[in-house]
């Protein structure tokens, strides 16, 4: 599903953010992304979803090799990988079914196909009653719901989240975490990088830390394993 | 493409205008003046060219003959005058019937003319009326050659002066126009840019949601040209309507000078306004996509 083979990433500013990455991930899998802030845990998911690209080494995602892609098939792998963000960027003059019909209208589906999907996916996270609410008079937990309900409308392949509980609480944040096991139950592969080390002993997944830019542990069932 | 992206790129382009409209009333205020200089000047030209061709159309040469011409030299002239390239008729005016002329256009007060028959000092002549305007100067200069001939006149200098009044009027007013087209195109290119900084936000949300380069370009370039069209559409609808009264002065005031008014060439010019002030549009937002919109 994912690999990486000998994967650097040198900045044009001269940081050097990954040193021969090589990893793989399988369909279906649920992984963290451990480290420390600056250790190449963005930089990792940039590459994946081909917002960068590596100055050496080789990205394949499906089989397709990021390198050898046309520019304008970039929007197409997009499709298929649904994003979260910590800061959830949702579109602040669009209400919560706007705002997840937006990533269907982007793809040309047509209205009658929006009506179907979009309340089942509001349903899917819980947000159903909100539909008609702008993001600014949502908390936090729900916001982020919004933007994981636009992520998967799609039905993409891959769920890429970079620190999504970054902004949430406790609370919140295993919440969110029960949806991500439930759309990863549904066979949706989950890379998610993060610091929350207590989600991370807890779910008890696969785990790979990243260090300077290079993979120090990886490791099935794994825990967070850094001083925090 | 189905009807729902087509509403959309509209709604997003309506929307950028209204949230940039002090830029966008400028852009389309810049377009209006440039197409209403272009159009003026086109119709100025075409007016002058019009008129100069119907006065070239009347404009006949007369040869002044010498009075020791006899009869018999008097009809080989009138054949060789027909053979000179550009003659379509030769009339013959005697020395009477020259005097009776001006004697006509004297009108009552042709008394003081009298006196003049004895001893007659206009010369005889040849009216001559040539198939075109342009080929009038070279036939003058043939018909000197001629034996007998006193002196050749035709209206030297009218047309001269009016066709380098167009060429005077088509430099200024090209420099003008294109002066003026560069800032309308700039200035479209930096209502466009302005768009886009407001909504790089949403632009990058786009992109991560996988929006191909037409979708997240296209409402842009419609802003651009629906900009333009607009200052087109306010341009056309001045120039025809001041036109039309210009006309109907015209004609009133002044019956004998006669102005285009065939409907399919002002239509035509009309149209070329519109059309130009959608390109204008066009052109300016592709420029500033190019420019601030790598995507």
């Amino acid at each position: 599903m994912i690999q990486m083979f000998n994967v650097s990433k040198i900045y044009n500013n001269g940081v050097k953010a990954l040193n021969d990455v090589t990893l793989h991930i399988k369909k279906g899998e649920f992984v963290f992304l451990v480290g420390p802030s600056g250790a190449g845990k963005s930089t990792l998911t940039k590459l994946i979803c081909r917002e960068e690209m590596p100055s050496r080494g080789q990205v394949v995602i499906n089989g397709r090799s990021l390198a050898r892609m046309k520019s304008r098939e970039v929007p197409f792998l997009r499709r298929k990988i649904g994003m979260v963000f910590q800061d959830f960027r949702l579109i602040p003059t669009k209400t919560v079914f706007e705002n997840v019909a937006f990533a269907l209208e982007i793809t040309g589906a047509s209205n009658k196909e929006i009506k179907k999907v979009v309340p089942m996916v509001l349903r899917m996270v819980g947000l159903e009653k909100k539909a008609n609410m702008l993001p600014a008079h949502l908390s936090g937990g729900e916001q982020q719901r919004t933007s994981v309900a636009r992520a998967i409308v799609n039905n993409p392949i891959l769920l890429l989240a970079d620190e999504p509980t970054g902004n949430l609480d406790p609370d919140n944040s295993w919440e969110l975490m029960k949806l991500f096991l439930d759309i990863n139950r549904r066979g949706t592969t989950i890379v998610m990088a993060t610091h929350a080390w207590d989600i991370v002993d807890e779910m008890k997944r696969r785990v790979i830390a990243l260090s300077n830019g290079t993979v120090i542990r990886d490791e099935e069932g794994g825990v967070y394993g850094y001083e925090s | 493409m189905n009807l729902n992206v087509i509403r959309y790129y509209f709604r997003e382009a309506v929307r950028s205008i209204i949230r940039n409209s002090w830029l966008s009333a400028a852009s389309v205020g810049t377009i209006i003046i440039s197409l209403l200089i272009l159009g003026s000047t086109v119709l100025l030209v075409m007016n002058v060219r019009y008129v100069a061709s119907s006065v070239e159309s009347s404009l006949e040469i007369t040869v002044f003959l010498k009075d020791d011409v006899d009869e018999q030299s008097l009809a080989r002239m009138e054949e060789q005058i027909k053979f000179v390239p550009g003659v379509s008729s030769v009339e013959f005016i005697s020395k009477e019937q020259a005097l009776a002329d001006l004697k006509e256009s004297f009108g009552d007060k042709a008394d003081i003319l009298s006196g003049l028959e004895q001893d007659n000092p206009l010369p005889n002549s040849f009216r001559i009326k040539t198939t075109s305007a342009g080929l009038v100067p070279e036939a003058a200069r043939q018909l000197e050659k001629l034996d007998g001939v006193e002196q050749v006149r035709y209206g030297q200098g009218v047309v001269e002066k009016l066709l380098s009044l167009t060429h005077w009027v088509r430099i200024w007013g090209s420099l003008t126009i294109v002066v003026l087209g560069v800032a309308a195109i700039f200035l479209i290119a930096t209502t466009i840019r302005m768009s886009v900084f407001a909504r790089r936000r949403e632009i990058g949300i786009m992109k991560m949601l996988g929006a191909t380069n037409l979708f997240v370009r296209m409402p842009f370039m419609l802003e651009g040209m629906m900009l333009g069209s607009a200052g087109g559409l306010v341009a056309v609808l001045i120039i025809n309507f001041s036109y039309l009264s210009l006309l109907n002065k015209v004609i009133v005031t002044l019956p004998f000078i006669r102005l285009v008014d065939d409907p399919v060439t002002i239509y035509q010019v009309l149209g070329g306004l519109l059309g130009l002030g959608f390109a204008i549009g066009a052109l300016g937002s592709a420029i500033s996509l190019r420019r601030f919109l790598k995507v």
